[in-house]
Protein backbone atom coordinates (compact mmCIF):
# COMPACT_ATOMS: atom_id res chain seq x y z
CA UNK A 1 0.00 0.00 0.00
CA UNK A 2 1.30 3.55 -0.76
CA UNK A 3 1.22 6.06 1.58
CA UNK A 4 2.59 8.99 0.66
CA UNK A 5 4.38 9.72 -2.28
CA UNK A 6 7.55 9.74 -1.89
CA UNK A 7 8.11 8.00 1.50
CA UNK A 8 11.52 6.30 2.09
CA UNK A 9 12.28 3.77 4.48
CA UNK A 10 14.63 5.88 6.95
CA UNK A 11 11.03 8.52 6.98
CA UNK A 12 8.61 5.95 7.57
CA UNK A 13 8.63 2.13 9.20
CA UNK A 14 6.23 -0.37 9.26
CA UNK A 15 6.51 -0.99 13.12
CA UNK A 16 2.97 -2.98 14.39
CA UNK A 17 -0.03 -4.31 12.80
CA UNK A 18 -3.03 -3.54 15.10
CA UNK A 19 -6.79 -3.98 14.24
CA UNK A 20 -7.20 -1.50 11.56
CA UNK A 21 -3.96 -2.27 9.55
CA UNK A 22 -0.01 -1.46 9.62
CA UNK A 23 0.90 1.00 11.49
CA UNK A 24 3.52 3.25 9.99
CA UNK A 25 6.02 5.76 12.64
CA UNK A 26 6.65 8.70 11.37
CA UNK A 27 9.04 11.28 12.69
CA UNK A 28 6.92 14.86 12.75
CA UNK A 29 9.18 18.33 12.60
CA UNK A 30 5.61 19.94 12.81
CA UNK A 31 4.33 18.32 15.71
CA UNK A 32 7.82 18.75 17.70
CA UNK A 33 7.41 21.90 17.38
CA UNK A 34 3.76 21.99 18.41
CA UNK A 35 4.79 20.21 21.68
CA UNK A 36 7.29 22.94 21.85
CA UNK A 37 4.95 25.39 22.49
CA UNK A 38 2.28 23.73 23.90
CA UNK A 39 4.49 22.19 26.89
CA UNK A 40 3.90 24.43 30.41
CA UNK A 41 1.02 25.76 29.19
CA UNK A 42 -1.02 25.94 32.55
CA UNK A 43 -4.68 24.12 32.24
CA UNK A 44 -3.95 23.28 28.32
CA UNK A 45 -7.01 22.86 26.56
CA UNK A 46 -6.75 20.47 23.27
CA UNK A 47 -8.85 19.84 20.49
CA UNK A 48 -8.20 17.18 18.00
CA UNK A 49 -10.11 16.67 15.01
CA UNK A 50 -9.05 13.32 14.40
CA UNK A 51 -10.33 9.87 15.24
CA UNK A 52 -10.81 9.26 18.51
CA UNK A 53 -7.27 7.88 19.86
CA UNK A 54 -6.45 6.79 23.51
CA UNK A 55 -2.80 7.33 22.67
CA UNK A 56 -3.66 10.65 21.92
CA UNK A 57 -5.59 11.33 24.75
CA UNK A 58 -3.23 9.53 27.50
CA UNK A 59 -0.35 11.67 25.81
CA UNK A 60 -1.90 14.72 26.20
CA UNK A 61 -3.41 14.81 29.40
CA UNK A 62 -0.18 13.84 31.07
CA UNK A 63 0.65 17.93 30.80
CA UNK A 64 -2.38 18.16 32.97
CA UNK A 65 -4.87 19.84 30.42
CA UNK A 66 -8.13 18.54 29.09
CA UNK A 67 -8.06 16.69 25.59
CA UNK A 68 -11.71 17.49 23.51
CA UNK A 69 -12.48 14.72 20.79
CA UNK A 70 -14.32 15.81 17.63
CA UNK A 71 -14.06 13.64 14.98
CA UNK A 72 -15.50 15.96 11.86
CA UNK A 73 -14.75 14.25 9.14
CA UNK A 74 -17.10 11.33 10.40
CA UNK A 75 -19.27 13.70 11.76
CA UNK A 76 -19.86 15.15 8.30
CA UNK A 77 -21.12 12.03 6.56
CA UNK A 78 -24.28 11.87 9.23
CA UNK A 79 -27.15 11.40 6.70
CA UNK A 80 -29.28 13.78 9.03
CA UNK A 81 -27.09 16.75 7.78
CA UNK A 82 -27.90 16.28 3.79
CA UNK A 83 -30.67 17.98 2.44
CA UNK A 84 -32.78 16.64 -0.54
CA UNK A 85 -31.99 18.59 -3.73
CA UNK A 86 -34.45 19.61 -6.48
CA UNK A 87 -32.82 17.20 -8.49
CA UNK A 88 -33.23 14.36 -6.08
CA UNK A 89 -29.59 13.96 -4.98
CA UNK A 90 -28.42 14.52 -1.23
CA UNK A 91 -26.21 17.19 -0.51
CA UNK A 92 -24.48 17.63 2.90
CA UNK A 93 -25.99 21.08 4.58
CA UNK A 94 -23.08 23.40 6.35
CA UNK A 95 -25.73 24.95 8.34
CA UNK A 96 -27.37 21.91 9.41
CA UNK A 97 -24.03 20.29 10.41
CA UNK A 98 -22.15 24.12 11.94
CA UNK A 99 -25.79 23.86 14.36
CA UNK A 100 -23.73 20.75 15.89
CA UNK A 101 -20.55 20.71 15.39
CA UNK A 102 -17.81 22.58 16.37
CA UNK A 103 -19.98 24.99 18.46
CA UNK A 104 -17.09 25.59 21.37
CA UNK A 105 -17.10 28.91 23.60
CA UNK A 106 -14.77 31.82 22.23
CA UNK A 107 -11.08 31.63 23.17
CA UNK A 108 -11.44 28.12 25.19
CA UNK A 109 -8.39 25.82 23.11
CA UNK A 110 -4.62 27.15 23.57
CA UNK A 111 -3.96 23.88 20.73
CA UNK A 112 -5.56 22.29 17.90
CA UNK A 113 -4.73 19.03 16.01
CA UNK A 114 -6.23 19.25 12.82
CA UNK A 115 -4.19 16.44 11.24
CA UNK A 116 -4.75 16.41 7.47
CA UNK A 117 -8.43 16.47 7.94
CA UNK A 118 -8.83 19.17 5.68
CA UNK A 119 -7.92 17.62 2.49
CA UNK A 120 -10.79 15.21 3.24
CA UNK A 121 -13.27 17.36 4.31
CA UNK A 122 -16.34 17.99 2.02
CA UNK A 123 -15.46 21.81 0.61
CA UNK A 124 -18.23 23.68 1.72
CA UNK A 125 -17.07 22.65 5.38
CA UNK A 126 -13.24 24.20 4.97
CA UNK A 127 -13.60 27.67 4.96
CA UNK A 128 -16.18 27.63 7.63
CA UNK A 129 -14.41 25.05 9.49
CA UNK A 130 -11.59 27.08 9.99
CA UNK A 131 -13.25 29.82 11.09
CA UNK A 132 -14.77 28.45 13.68
CA UNK A 133 -11.78 27.05 14.85
CA UNK A 134 -10.17 30.23 14.54
CA UNK A 135 -12.96 32.07 17.15
CA UNK A 136 -12.25 29.08 19.58
CA UNK A 137 -9.00 29.54 19.93
CA UNK A 138 -7.27 31.56 22.72
CA UNK A 139 -4.55 34.22 20.92
CA UNK A 140 -0.93 32.54 20.67
CA UNK A 141 -2.92 29.47 20.39
CA UNK A 142 -1.59 26.94 18.32
CA UNK A 143 -2.74 24.84 15.36
CA UNK A 144 -0.99 21.44 13.42
CA UNK A 145 -2.14 20.44 10.01
CA UNK A 146 -0.81 18.38 7.31
CA UNK A 147 -1.37 18.80 4.00
CA UNK A 148 -0.82 16.23 0.90
CA UNK A 149 1.43 17.38 -2.11
CA UNK A 150 0.61 17.21 -5.11
CA UNK A 151 1.81 13.74 -5.37
CA UNK A 152 -1.00 12.22 -3.65
CA UNK A 153 -3.64 10.55 -5.64
CA UNK A 154 -7.28 10.10 -4.21
CA UNK A 155 -6.03 6.72 -3.31
CA UNK A 156 -3.97 8.19 -0.52
CA UNK A 157 -5.05 6.65 2.50
CA UNK A 158 -6.80 8.34 5.53
CA UNK A 159 -5.24 7.41 8.56
CA UNK A 160 -5.41 7.84 12.09
CA UNK A 161 -2.85 9.79 14.03
CA UNK A 162 -1.56 8.39 17.10
CA UNK A 163 1.21 10.10 19.42
CA UNK A 164 3.85 8.19 20.16
CA UNK A 165 5.88 10.83 21.74
CA UNK A 166 6.75 14.40 21.12
CA UNK A 167 8.44 13.46 18.32
CA UNK A 168 6.90 11.04 16.58
CA UNK A 169 3.27 10.22 15.36
CA UNK A 170 1.92 6.79 14.30
CA UNK A 171 -0.59 6.99 11.15
CA UNK A 172 -3.05 3.59 10.88
CA UNK A 173 -5.29 3.50 7.58
CA UNK A 174 -8.59 4.82 8.91
CA UNK A 175 -11.93 4.96 7.91
CA UNK A 176 -12.41 4.60 3.78
CA UNK A 177 -12.57 8.76 2.98
CA UNK A 178 -11.74 9.91 -0.33
CA UNK A 179 -9.00 12.92 -1.01
CA UNK A 180 -10.76 15.69 -1.76
CA UNK A 181 -8.04 18.40 -2.96
CA UNK A 182 -4.73 19.44 -2.41
CA UNK A 183 -3.98 22.60 -1.12
CA UNK A 184 -0.91 24.26 -2.46
CA UNK A 185 1.18 26.97 -0.16
CA UNK A 186 -1.33 30.09 -1.49
CA UNK A 187 -4.71 27.58 -0.76
CA UNK A 188 -3.10 27.17 2.78
CA UNK A 189 -2.36 30.33 3.43
CA UNK A 190 -5.65 32.56 2.37
CA UNK A 191 -7.30 29.54 4.90
CA UNK A 192 -5.48 30.63 7.35
CA UNK A 193 -5.16 34.20 6.48
CA UNK A 194 -7.04 35.22 9.88
CA UNK A 195 -4.15 33.91 11.84
CA UNK A 196 -1.13 35.51 13.21
CA UNK A 197 1.28 33.49 11.52
CA UNK A 198 2.22 29.93 9.58
CA UNK A 199 5.17 28.13 9.33
CA UNK A 200 5.79 25.36 6.91
CA UNK A 201 7.73 21.93 7.32
CA UNK A 202 8.02 19.86 4.59
CA UNK A 203 8.68 16.25 5.13
CA UNK A 204 10.80 13.92 2.88
CA UNK A 205 7.51 12.23 2.35
CA UNK A 206 6.05 15.12 0.79
CA UNK A 207 3.96 15.81 3.10
CA UNK A 208 3.64 19.46 3.91
CA UNK A 209 3.05 19.99 7.91
CA UNK A 210 1.78 23.43 8.31
CA UNK A 211 2.04 25.53 12.10
CA UNK A 212 -0.36 28.36 12.48
CA UNK A 213 -0.48 30.16 15.37
CA UNK A 214 -3.42 32.59 16.39
CA UNK B 1 -7.31 16.19 -11.32
CA UNK B 2 -4.89 14.05 -9.82
CA UNK B 3 -2.07 14.05 -12.38
CA UNK B 4 0.56 13.81 -10.72
CA UNK B 5 2.21 16.97 -13.24
CA UNK B 6 -0.17 19.59 -12.95
CA UNK B 7 1.70 21.32 -15.91
CA UNK B 8 0.24 18.64 -18.38
CA UNK B 9 -3.46 19.53 -17.35
CA UNK B 10 -3.32 23.34 -16.16
CA UNK B 11 -7.77 23.92 -16.25
CA UNK B 12 -7.77 20.79 -13.37
CA UNK B 13 -5.80 23.07 -11.00
CA UNK B 14 -7.68 24.82 -8.35
CA UNK B 15 -7.97 28.50 -8.48
CA UNK B 16 -5.94 30.69 -6.07
CA UNK B 17 -9.12 32.69 -5.05
CA UNK B 18 -11.14 30.23 -3.88
CA UNK B 19 -10.96 26.78 -2.21
CA UNK B 20 -9.87 24.32 -4.33
CA UNK B 21 -11.57 22.17 -6.86
CA UNK B 22 -13.13 18.93 -5.23
CA UNK B 23 -13.56 15.57 -6.20
CA UNK B 24 -17.12 13.70 -5.73
CA UNK B 25 -18.55 13.86 -2.55
CA UNK B 26 -18.67 10.82 -0.48
CA UNK B 27 -22.00 9.31 -0.12
CA UNK B 28 -23.61 9.98 2.87
CA UNK B 29 -24.04 7.94 5.77
CA UNK B 30 -26.57 7.13 8.22
CA UNK B 31 -25.91 8.41 12.34
CA UNK B 32 -22.78 6.38 13.37
CA UNK B 33 -25.14 3.33 14.69
CA UNK B 34 -23.59 0.55 16.76
CA UNK B 35 -23.75 -2.58 15.56
CA UNK B 36 -26.54 -4.90 16.63
CA UNK B 37 -24.70 -7.72 18.44
CA UNK B 38 -21.78 -6.84 16.99
CA UNK B 39 -19.22 -9.05 19.62
CA UNK B 40 -20.15 -11.25 22.45
CA UNK B 41 -21.03 -8.67 25.44
CA UNK B 42 -20.48 -10.01 29.08
CA UNK B 43 -24.00 -10.34 30.56
CA UNK B 44 -22.78 -11.88 33.66
CA UNK B 45 -23.88 -9.28 36.10
CA UNK B 46 -26.54 -8.93 38.64
CA UNK B 47 -28.96 -7.04 36.91
CA UNK B 48 -30.29 -7.00 33.26
CA UNK B 49 -32.33 -4.58 31.10
CA UNK B 50 -33.16 -5.99 28.29
CA UNK B 51 -33.43 -3.59 25.11
CA UNK B 52 -37.23 -3.43 24.92
CA UNK B 53 -37.21 -1.38 27.99
CA UNK B 54 -37.96 1.99 27.97
CA UNK B 55 -37.04 3.99 31.40
CA UNK B 56 -37.78 8.21 31.66
CA UNK B 57 -36.24 9.29 34.62
CA UNK B 58 -33.46 8.23 37.05
CA UNK B 59 -32.30 4.70 37.27
CA UNK B 60 -30.19 3.96 40.24
CA UNK B 61 -29.02 0.96 41.94
CA UNK B 62 -26.66 -0.70 44.49
CA UNK B 63 -25.45 -3.21 42.01
CA UNK B 64 -23.94 -4.06 38.95
CA UNK B 65 -25.87 -3.29 35.78
CA UNK B 66 -25.93 -4.25 32.44
CA UNK B 67 -28.22 -2.14 30.19
CA UNK B 68 -29.31 -3.02 26.42
CA UNK B 69 -32.63 -0.72 26.49
CA UNK B 70 -33.31 3.32 26.04
CA UNK B 71 -33.08 5.49 29.11
CA UNK B 72 -33.97 9.82 29.30
CA UNK B 73 -33.09 10.86 32.81
CA UNK B 74 -30.00 9.61 34.17
CA UNK B 75 -27.76 6.62 35.17
CA UNK B 76 -26.52 6.45 38.51
CA UNK B 77 -24.57 2.90 39.79
CA UNK B 78 -23.08 4.87 42.37
CA UNK B 79 -19.90 2.33 43.23
CA UNK B 80 -21.18 -0.42 41.00
CA UNK B 81 -20.03 -1.66 37.41
CA UNK B 82 -22.58 -0.33 34.13
CA UNK B 83 -22.05 -2.05 30.87
CA UNK B 84 -24.01 -0.67 28.37
CA UNK B 85 -25.34 -2.87 25.78
CA UNK B 86 -24.75 -2.49 21.82
CA UNK B 87 -28.90 -2.06 21.31
CA UNK B 88 -28.97 0.61 24.10
CA UNK B 89 -29.86 4.33 23.62
CA UNK B 90 -29.48 6.75 26.63
CA UNK B 91 -30.50 10.07 26.66
CA UNK B 92 -28.97 10.48 30.19
CA UNK B 93 -25.72 11.60 32.24
CA UNK B 94 -24.09 8.26 33.36
CA UNK B 95 -21.99 7.44 36.85
CA UNK B 96 -20.57 4.47 38.12
CA UNK B 97 -17.68 3.16 39.16
CA UNK B 98 -16.72 1.14 35.95
CA UNK B 99 -18.88 1.75 32.79
CA UNK B 100 -18.26 -0.05 29.41
CA UNK B 101 -20.10 1.29 26.33
CA UNK B 102 -20.98 -0.66 23.65
CA UNK B 103 -23.73 1.51 22.71
CA UNK B 104 -24.95 4.89 21.94
CA UNK B 105 -24.61 7.74 24.86
CA UNK B 106 -25.71 11.45 24.42
CA UNK B 107 -24.72 12.80 28.09
CA UNK B 108 -21.79 12.86 30.37
CA UNK B 109 -20.18 9.56 31.28
CA UNK B 110 -18.63 9.52 35.12
CA UNK B 111 -16.68 6.90 35.70
CA UNK B 112 -14.74 6.65 38.91
CA UNK B 113 -12.29 4.49 38.33
CA UNK B 114 -12.44 3.75 34.22
CA UNK B 115 -14.25 3.89 31.36
CA UNK B 116 -13.79 1.99 28.52
CA UNK B 117 -15.16 2.87 24.80
CA UNK B 118 -15.94 -0.43 22.69
CA UNK B 119 -15.54 -0.31 18.89
CA UNK B 120 -19.18 -0.36 18.42
CA UNK B 121 -19.87 2.46 20.98
CA UNK B 122 -21.11 6.04 20.15
CA UNK B 123 -20.73 8.71 22.82
CA UNK B 124 -21.56 12.28 22.19
CA UNK B 125 -20.77 14.26 25.94
CA UNK B 126 -17.41 14.39 28.60
CA UNK B 127 -15.57 11.75 30.12
CA UNK B 128 -14.11 11.92 33.27
CA UNK B 129 -12.22 9.31 34.83
CA UNK B 130 -9.28 7.82 36.45
CA UNK B 131 -8.53 5.49 33.33
CA UNK B 132 -10.05 5.05 29.94
CA UNK B 133 -9.47 2.71 27.28
CA UNK B 134 -10.91 3.21 23.75
CA UNK B 135 -11.00 0.80 21.03
CA UNK B 136 -10.73 1.73 17.48
CA UNK B 137 -13.50 2.46 15.87
CA UNK B 138 -15.13 4.04 18.57
CA UNK B 139 -17.24 7.27 17.69
CA UNK B 140 -16.37 10.00 20.94
CA UNK B 141 -17.08 13.23 20.60
CA UNK B 142 -16.70 15.78 23.80
CA UNK B 143 -14.18 16.48 26.16
CA UNK B 144 -12.26 14.15 28.64
CA UNK B 145 -10.81 15.03 32.14
CA UNK B 146 -8.62 12.51 33.59
CA UNK B 147 -8.69 12.60 37.16
CA UNK B 148 -5.26 11.77 39.39
CA UNK B 149 -6.11 8.51 40.82
CA UNK B 150 -5.16 9.52 44.24
CA UNK B 151 -5.19 5.81 46.06
CA UNK B 152 -3.04 4.33 43.80
CA UNK B 153 -0.28 7.67 44.01
CA UNK B 154 -0.66 7.04 48.11
CA UNK B 155 0.04 3.19 46.68
CA UNK B 156 3.31 4.40 44.71
CA UNK B 157 4.72 6.77 47.26
CA UNK B 158 3.95 4.00 50.05
CA UNK B 159 6.00 1.59 47.81
CA UNK B 160 8.79 3.79 47.03
CA UNK B 161 9.38 5.05 50.90
CA UNK B 162 9.78 1.39 51.64
CA UNK B 163 12.24 0.65 48.87
CA UNK B 164 14.12 3.69 49.53
CA UNK B 165 14.39 2.45 52.74
CA UNK B 166 15.52 -1.10 51.96
CA UNK B 167 17.47 -0.05 48.90
CA UNK B 168 20.78 0.51 51.28
CA UNK B 169 20.93 -3.19 52.86
CA UNK B 170 19.46 -4.52 49.45
CA UNK B 171 22.36 -2.90 47.14
CA UNK B 172 24.80 -4.32 49.55
CA UNK B 173 23.68 -7.53 49.30
CA UNK B 174 23.27 -7.73 45.55
CA UNK B 175 26.73 -5.96 44.77
CA UNK B 176 28.55 -7.67 47.41
CA UNK B 177 31.17 -8.74 45.38
CA UNK B 178 31.69 -5.58 43.13
CA UNK B 179 31.89 -3.02 46.41
CA UNK B 180 34.59 -5.71 48.33
CA UNK B 181 36.63 -5.26 44.84
CA UNK B 182 36.00 -1.50 44.37
CA UNK B 183 36.45 -0.79 48.11
CA UNK B 184 39.74 -3.18 47.93
CA UNK B 185 41.24 -1.19 45.06
CA UNK B 186 40.18 2.10 47.01
CA UNK B 187 42.04 1.14 49.47
CA UNK B 188 44.97 0.23 47.68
Amino acid sequence: MRWFRGTTDAQAKPESTGKGGQRVSRRSTGFTEFMRTVTGTENLAVLDLGPTSSANISFLTQFGGRVYNEDILRGSRDRSYFSKQEDGTEKLDPQKFFAENLNHQEGLFDAVLCWDVADYLDETLVKPAVERIHKSMKRKGVLLAFFHTKDAGPESPYCRYHIVNKETVELEPGPDFRLQRIFNNRHVENLFKEFASLKFFLGKDNIREVLVVR
Amino acid sequence: MWKSRPDENPSTQPKPASLPVTASTPAPVNKPEPPKIAEPVRTDVAAHIGKSVVIKGELSGNEDLYLDGEVEGTVDMGAHSLIIGPNARIHAHISAREIVLHGRVEGNVRGMERVELKKSCVLVGDISTQRIVIEDGAFFKGAVDLQKDVKAEQRKSAAAAVSYSITPSTSNIVETPGRQQASFLEQK
